[in-house]
């Protein structure tokens, strides 16, 4: 599935619930399935700044396509890094460049996308795009 | 039932904020010790100053500059008079906490060698941290921390250990932020003094609760910053004892500064100007003058006795959520409760209080010399001022049990 399929999938997904209660629980499950980091890459170097909570990412090349897995210590920002991860892992890194993230608005979690807030999401984005960028100049 | 002389749902309306909702649901304001909400009568103040004089201070000859260098005047004999300092002009106007906190570390630059001591307490915010270790980088003198115990209090045996012919400055706040601990600020000033140390009290978090005499705690700088006593923000001043003030060299350079300037040499004004370059916040200082004339109107032994039993409410409720742990045990603390949910990040915690209206600040609080004293990330911290209510507290108590309950 394309990066757009997948996000118009999660905001369907995100649809049926009413309220932000069912919201940030349906996210929490989310963070449960979330593709871990392998403990030796939980380093100071695969932090992103910007969060209040720690988000540890790693990327790595599988053929033409790249993979992300990452962990965190809170639990909603593990949601959030996980509905990342789902859009964007497993594509081209040219397409992750290029994707736009108005899904986020879609399913609610636009309070999260402002540059100020603490957890960073604006921050996790822009550390996804820049690991793609890095191995798109590796392909080329 | 709570038991005061404070008319609390009058207080209230005094405060056209806390009419607000937020996700929905009414506004639970308990980040006080951040910044605390502004009465309408501090709003009018502001509001007055702009629609009728305002104007720039000192220098015109017009009235209206005339007024407004009165009301400013006015409000420093207010500041002055409510912590009891002996002249106005030892009430200088920054832009709060910080800016007077710098003030004195850049001015102690001439009189620190290498060798010197600055003692420094391990609960302090960040902001009376790093200036001083600035100014030991400058200088080559020596920042020693006097150390805390589990509950949030200061070790003063071992601070008098600490203390020696070479400690020149003595930093402490009044009021820790993270935790709440009320220090015992009489002995530390006392027993510097004892070396002939200068002490410096921060303030900030102190003045919203407690009744501040500088002449009878002796102490040589005090800071206060407007936001947190129901000012306005970007505002504060720095108490120095005039002997202090003089000593000190000016600041920042500019206007309003200077007696006399050529390009050979410059003569610096008396104080307070000295230390007050350029246009201050001249509307900040005036409505900070009236949020002491509010505070003073509702009492602070009112406000404080009010405040103690909001906070030994809130500890009991709290205290009854299971894994629930609070940071700061002292028996003598402000009405601030520091806590986290065993297995749970305090951010969780803090972004579903939010999703429910209820403000409390989640992080380090800026302190984070004292996480890593107690080995945490942070903690969630609800501060609660004299208009806040027990249900509040209970909305809030419900707000962590139904945070806990999504969060496991």
């Amino acid at each position: 599935m394309s990066i757009e399929e997948i996000q118009n999938e999660i905001v369907e997904e995100f649809s049926m619930f009413d309220d932000w209660m069912q919201r940030y629980e349906y996210m929490i499950e989310l963070g449960k399935s979330l593709p871990l980091i392998e403990e030796q890459y939980k380093t100071e170097d695969n932090i992103i700044k910007g969060c209040q909570s720690k988000v540890w990412v790693h990327a790595e090349l599988e053929g033409d396509r790249l993979v992300f897995t990452a962990d965190s210590d809170a639990i909603i920002t593990k949601g959030i890094i996980a509905i990342l991860i789902r859009a964007f892992s497993n594509q081209k890194p040219k397409d992750i460049v290029e994707a736009n993230t108005d899904f986020i608005d879609k399913i609610g979690l636009k309070d999260h996308l402002s540059p100020t807030r603490a957890n960073g999401l604006v921050s996790m984005i822009k550390q996804l795009k820049l690991y793609a960028i890095a191995y798109q100049t590796q392909l080329n | 039932m709570i038991t005061t002389n404070l008319d609390i749902e009058t207080i209230r309306k005094d405060f056209p904020i806390l009419k607000r909702k937020v996700n929905g649901y009414p506004l639970v304001y308990l980040d006080n010790a951040a910044t605390s909400q502004t009465p309408k009568q501090v709003i009018d103040t502001i509001v007055d100053y702009y629609s009728r004089f305002n104007a720039n201070i000192h220098r015109g000859v017009h009235s209206l500059s005339q007024e407004a260098t009165d009301a400013y005047e006015n409000a420093r004999k207010k500041i002055q008079n409510h912590i009891n300092a002996v002249e106005p002009h030892e009430i200088i106007f920054t832009s709060g906490t910080t800016d007077s906190i710098n003030l004195v570390a850049s001015g102690f630059t001439s009189f620190l060698k290498k060798g010197d001591e600055v003692l420094v307490s391990a609960m302090e915010h960040h902001s009376n941290i790093v200036p001083w270790q600035m100014l030991c980088e400058r200088t080559g003198a020596i920042l020693k921390v006097i150390p805390m115990n589990p509950e949030g209090e200061l070790l003063i045996d071992e601070y008098a250990k600490l203390l020696s012919n070479n400690t020149k400055l003595v930093v402490c706040n009044h009021v820790s932020n993270a935790l709440g601990s009320i220090n015992p600020i009489e002995k530390i000033i006392s027993l510097a003094h004892e070396v002939d140390a200068a002490v410096l009290i921060d303030g900030a978090q102190a003045a919203p609760h407690i009744k501040i005499d500088v002449q009878k705690l002796n102490v040589d700088f005090y800071t206060v910053s407007a936001h947190k006593i129901c000012g306005p923000t970007g505002v504060g001043i720095l108490y120095g004892k005039e002997e202090w003030l003089k000593k000190l060299p000016p600041y920042q350079g500019g206007g309003e500064m200077i007696a006399e300037v050529t390009f050979e040499k410059t003569t610096y004004a008396d104080l307070p100007h000295k230390f007050e370059a350029g246009t201050p916040n001249i509307c900040g200082g005036i409505a900070f003058g009236a949020a002491i004339d509010y505070m003073n109107s509702l009492g602070y032994e009112a406000i404080a006795s009010y405040e103690k039993e909001l906070l030994e409410y809130a500890t009991e409720e709290l205290k009854s959520i299971k894994g629930l742990k609070i940071y700061g045990t002292s028996q003598h603390k402000t009405s601030v409760i520091s806590f986290n949910v065993e297995g749970i990040h305090p951010y969780d915690i803090g972004t579903i209080l939010d999703k429910l209206g209820i403000a409390v600040r989640t992080g380090h609080h800026c302190a984070q010399p004292i996480m890593d004293y107690y080995n945490i990330p942070g903690t969630i911290r609800a501060s609660f001022s004299f208009y806040n209510t027990k249900d509040e507290v209970d909305i809030l108590v419900e707000g962590v049990k139904k945070a806990k309950q999504m969060l496991s």
